[in-house]
């Protein structure tokens, strides 16, 4: 057993010679190269992974943009929507006010107009009357009344018969 | 343990309940091999004596006299059949007498270095025995050396001399290192390449275990900035770990057994130590050698441990990675010494009713020794940031 544990001279100072020489010759010409190639590729990839975040990102961004500039285009349409309509029922109300004084005042100088003729038509009746009176009058008193007596006597009578107004 | 146990339960709690539950299973299935290993030291003995109390005992005389014997009688000793696969050798052993040696290289001191192949080594008296002593003499400075099979290799007329042989887990750790500057180099060009693009082949299969050990070992324990630093050395590690591990579970090419040799392991461990050392920051030597908010007493029983424990920790590290992959090797050669046991004892009939059992349990043990390959690495690596961790950690409170 004694072989087995002990290390000899000759193992101890190939192993360390050798061990350092493949040491030295991997770091140099494979572990560098690998570990460089290695790292570069992390990187590109972590890289690519960033940038479609980032891409990512962006777009979530101009969605929500869309979606506020959506938003705000749909509030000034309702915005406008609400005056016009506004608008249009004060027009209407307006509208509706003058018609009403309109015809109120339509109305009135319509009865004032009335009245007048009214007046006026009395007033024509009441001499057409008197004149068609004085042609009835005339005519029987010219049939009537040959005497002057009957004549005013008549006179008297239907003078006193028709009440005027 | 527990004197580390609040500093090592801080990165992320859900993630660390992870790996103590990961931790448990490994100290669980530790725990069995131990005991079936045991369990078959029991069976061989008899015939064969206890191999832990020969080697405890035995002269060395006695041991040679007791392996001559036994070879002689042809029996088999499954200590000794485990152990020389288990062990580091100065060749690589195929099957049967097929060896490829591995250069010796001897540097004696005054004298020079002698580099010859493990082949040069021959034995004096009878044939092919691979309990014998064998010798052979340096090329250059004319040292004769003996190869004793339980004591090593020494030079006559006392000649101080410091063995640099390319052993076979050196070999096989050379094999893996170069395999890997190969392997993750074109991997680094596929990149370079065609950049920011997804990876194909080679790079494909093994991006997500860079990414494992980037991403869910080093970043989250130690954290972002700082593991940058540490990430070279934990991936080496890493990788290391688990081709080697890998390496050893392919059968019939010499059983490697790299990461289960300490002299390896405790390189590792003392690179892991010497860079948390290094990287040490103001918050971590001060907690070290004063622990605020612990009474002046208590701070004399503290402070030892946890020094201790600066040393303590990369020393477990070594360990538990050399005894888990040895452990596997052991377990499934137990179970083929199994076969050879039966059937010196009960004839060839029982080497083939055990040889089934013993196949069935070898696949199951080969698919666990896969997961483990993989898990001892990431424990390696694992602990290993957490140390860094510890020693780059800011203040907070």
């Amino acid at each position: 057993m004694g072989t087995l544990l002990t290390p000899a001279f000759g193992t101890v100072f190939w192993a360390t010679l050798a061990f350092l020489a493949t040491l030295f010759i991997l770091k140099k010409f494979a572990w560098g190269p690998i570990l460089e190639a290695l790292k570069a590729r992390e990187e590109s990839i972590g890289n690519a992974l960033l940038s479609a975040e980032k891409a990512r990102e962006e777009m979530a961004n101009l969605n929500s943009d869309n979606e506020r500039l959506l938003q705000e285009a749909r509030a000034s349409r309702d915005e406008m929507l609400k005056e016009s309509r506004e608008m249009a029922d004060k027009v209407v109300s307006d509208a509706k006010a003058r018609a009403k004084t309109e015809a109120s005042r339509e109305v009135e100088i319509a009865r004032v107009a009335i009245a007048t003729e009214r007046k006026a038509a009395i007033a024509e009746l009441k001499a057409e009357v008197a004149k068609l009176s004085i042609n009835i009058a005339e005519k029987l008193l010219r049939d009537e009344l040959a005497d002057s007596d009957k004549q005013k006597a008549l006179v008297d009578k239907l003078i006193s018969e028709s009440t005027l107004n | 343990m527990c004197v580390f146990l609040p500093r090592f339960f801080e990165p992320s709690r859900s993630m660390i309940f992870r790996h103590i539950k990961r931790l448990s299973f490994t100290a669980l299935y530790l725990g069995a091999s131990f005991f079936t290993f045991a369990q078959t030291e029991g069976h061989d003995s008899g015939a064969m004596d206890s191999h832990a109390t020969q080697e405890i005992h035995a002269t060395h005389e006695e041991h040679a006299f007791h392996n001559s014997e036994a070879e002689e009688h042809g029996s088999f000793v499954a200590g000794d059949f485990i152990i020389h696969h288990i062990a580091d050798a100065n060749e690589i052993h195929f099957f049967g007498d097929i060896n490829v040696p591995l250069p010796m290289i001897f540097y004696v001191e005054g004298k020079g270095f002698d580099v010859f192949m493990s082949s040069e080594f021959k034995s004096e008296g009878h044939g092919h025995n691979a309990h014998a002593i064998k010798m052979a003499t340096g090329p250059n400075t004319g040292t004769t050396y003996t190869k004793d099979p339980d004591t090593g290799i020494s030079a006559q007329g006392g000649e101080v001399f410091w063995d640099i042989s390319i052993t076979k887990s050196v070999f096989g750790m050379f094999f893996i290192l170069i395999m890997l500057i190969v392997v993750l180099r074109s991997m680094a060009k596929s990149y370079s390449k065609k950049p920011g693009t997804a990876p194909t082949g080679l790079a494909n299969a093994l991006e997500p275990l860079v990414l494992f050990v980037k991403d869910d070992i080093a970043v989250p324990i130690i954290g972002k900035g700082k593991a940058d630093k540490f990430l070279p050395f934990l991936l080496t590690t890493f990788f290391f770990i688990v081709a080697s591990n890998l390496l050893g579970l392919i059968p019939f090419i010499g059983g490697f057994n790299i990461t289960g040799t300490i002299g390896v392991t405790i390189v590792l461990a003392f690179f892991v130590f010497v860079i948390s050392t290094v990287s040490g920051n103001k918050n971590y030597w001060g907690h070290l050698f004063s622990p605020p908010g612990v009474p002046n007493a208590v701070k004399l029983i503290v402070v030892p441990i946890e020094i201790f424990g600066v040393f303590l920790k990369p020393a477990v590290l070594m360990i538990r990675l050399t005894a888990n992959i040895s452990a596997g090797h052991i377990i499934i050669l137990s179970f083929v010494s199994l076969i050879f046991i039966f059937n010196q004892n009960f004839g060839a009939g029982g080497g083939i009713g055990i040889g089934v059992f013993s196949t069935l349990f070898m696949i199951f043990m080969n698919l666990l020794e896969l997961l483990v390959a993989f898990l001892q690495a990431y424990v390696f690596t694992l602990l290993a940031a957490i140390y860094f961790a510890d020693a780059t950690q800011e203040a907070h409170h």
